[in-house]
């Protein structure tokens, strides 16, 4: 099925955002981590599973009238760090926005071990999670050193 | 200016060479030397949870090499009871100390201290993460019985899922070629992350539940407490701490090099027959606390210990 396909799986958008290349399966951690999935009023489409030549199956996410902002794309790279996004205008891309994870991700969200110091959101240095591994994606904490439960790190975010 | 805060703080060399300056400073440790290498520093004991050994063998330390130490106290009774955060605990000790030794229940706290500090943190515990201090005192011990770190054989027993100095230790001793034999029961088994890091850094592990079964290949046996407070009831426990006893008819056919350590307090893993054993080390092994920490409190403050010390070359 090509790629024209999957796009017109859903309507196109006249403003907005499109996270393409998504994993398969993790859209729902992807809305999380944006926070799209809750309070959110705008329009979201979200298609799964769909067939794709570079990662065999992949998932999309369109969000309208909304353009992530930098702040979001670093939260995105914890969960599809090879993910696309276009931002839409007029129904043309007017940018892409390419995602980076550097190698440290410094608060955007907060160490996953229950135990750990940064626990106590009273203590005021930054959250510091290190990129150990890039694929597969394995996060660790500056301070205690614990890899990151990817699945919690949606909960945590700061 | 870095403190300890785990082992990969150190390379090979510096482990070594802080040996050999331990290894200098016995008279000094013992007392039968005085030599005030660290006159005039302070040292800031802040320790969070309870602690005797680590606690004690630091300000000895710092004492036997004409320093001093203030304490943070008990817990109960200072700021942290009514709420202060670590950091500003710490950069309120950052102010009056010198170098900080630290115990802490959470993990990660020792890091936390040392980027919020400007004067070296040594880790002494934090939470189940890391206890350099402990694992420097370890290998010395080791050292000092086999005249080596390298290429022997370890077993690392008891409670090795909570046991931040089987924690630290696994991991120095992978660094020098040790093969490692990890003996616990199945709920207290080496977490599955550090397995993952010590392999990748080359080590030689095997995991199983039965300790005797290869005690008499050892070179070193490091035996852990295992708490009954882990278990959901208490006949598990007595079933499981059972099989992690050692009694000195559980010795008859081991080397006779073979050394029994524990960083103590020991409850009944180790009989007090095994005491009055050629292998028993683990009285040595806290006395050792003291030099090793002497060791590491000049390495830290900058204070070469002299090449010869009371005459000794």
């Amino acid at each position: 099925m090509s790629q024209e396909h999957n796009m017109r799986r859903v309507t196109a958008i006249r403003n907005g955002t499109v996270i393409d290349h998504i994993p398969a399966g993790q859209s729902m951690r992807v809305l999380e981590m944006l926070g799209i999935n809750k309070g959110t009023s705008v329009p979201v489409s979200l298609v799964m599973n769909v067939p794709s030549k570079k990662m065999g199956t992949k998932d999309i996410i369109k969000v309208e009238d909304r353009e992530l902002n930098q702040n979001e794309l670093n939260r995105l790279a914890l969960v599809a760090p090879d993910a696309h996004v276009a931002i839409i205008r007029a129904y043309s891309v007017a940018e892409k926005l390419t995602i980076e994870l550097g190698d440290e991700i410094v608060n955007v969200v907060q160490c996953t071990f229950s135990n750990c110091i940064t626990s106590n959101l009273r203590e005021p240095l930054a959250h510091r999670l290190k990129v150990f591994s890039r694929s597969p994606l394995e996060l660790r904490c500056h301070y205690c050193g614990r890899p990151q439960d990817l699945d919690e790190l949606a909960n945590n975010v700061l | 200016m870095p403190g300890l805060i785990t082992m990969d703080d150190l390379s090979n060399e510096e482990i070594l060479s802080i040996l050999d300056d331990a290894e200098r400073l016995l008279p000094v440790a013992k007392g039968d030397h005085y030599l005030p290498l660290l006159q005039g520093k302070i040292l800031g004991n802040l320790f969070f949870e309870p602690s005797t050994r680590t606690r004690m063998s630091f300000e000895t330390a710092m004492k036997r090499l004409g320093g001093d130490v203030v304490n943070l106290g008990d817990v109960k009774t200072s700021s942290v009871v009514k709420g202060e955060t670590l950091f500003d605990t710490i950069q309120m000790v950052d102010g009056y100390t010198d170098i900080i030794a630290m115990r802490h229940p959470r993990q990660g706290a020792a890091q936390y201290a040392q980027d919020a500090a400007r004067v070296p943190i040594l880790n002494g515990g934090d939470g189940a993460g890391h206890h350099p201090t402990q694992t420097m005192l370890d290998l010395f011990t080791i050292r000092q019985a086999h005249g080596r770190l390298d290429g022997l054989k370890v077993i690392l027993a008891g409670d090795l899922r909570y046991g931040r100095t089987v924690h630290s230790l696994s991991h120095a001793l992978t660094r020098f070629g040790c093969e490692l034999i990890f003996a616990s029961p199945e709920l207290l088994k080496m977490p599955r992350d550090i397995v993952t890091d010590l392999n990748a850094h080359g080590a030689n592990i095997t995991e199983t539940e039965d300790l005797l079964s290869t005690i008499d290949t050892a070179d070193v046996v490091y035996m852990t407490r295992i708490q009954k407070e882990r278990f959901a009831d208490e006949d598990e426990y007595t079933k499981v701490a059972g099989a992690y006893k050692l009694h000195a008819s559980n010795l008859d056919g081991c080397k006779e090099s073979m050394i029994i350590m524990h960083p103590l307090p020991r409850v009944d893993e180790i009989h007090p027959s095994v005491d009055a054993t050629r292998h028993a080390r683990y009285f040595e092994q806290a006395f050792n606390g003291v030099v090793a920490r002497m060791s590491l409190l000049c390495r830290l403050l900058n204070v070469e210990v002299p090449a010869s010390i009371g005459g000794e070359a």
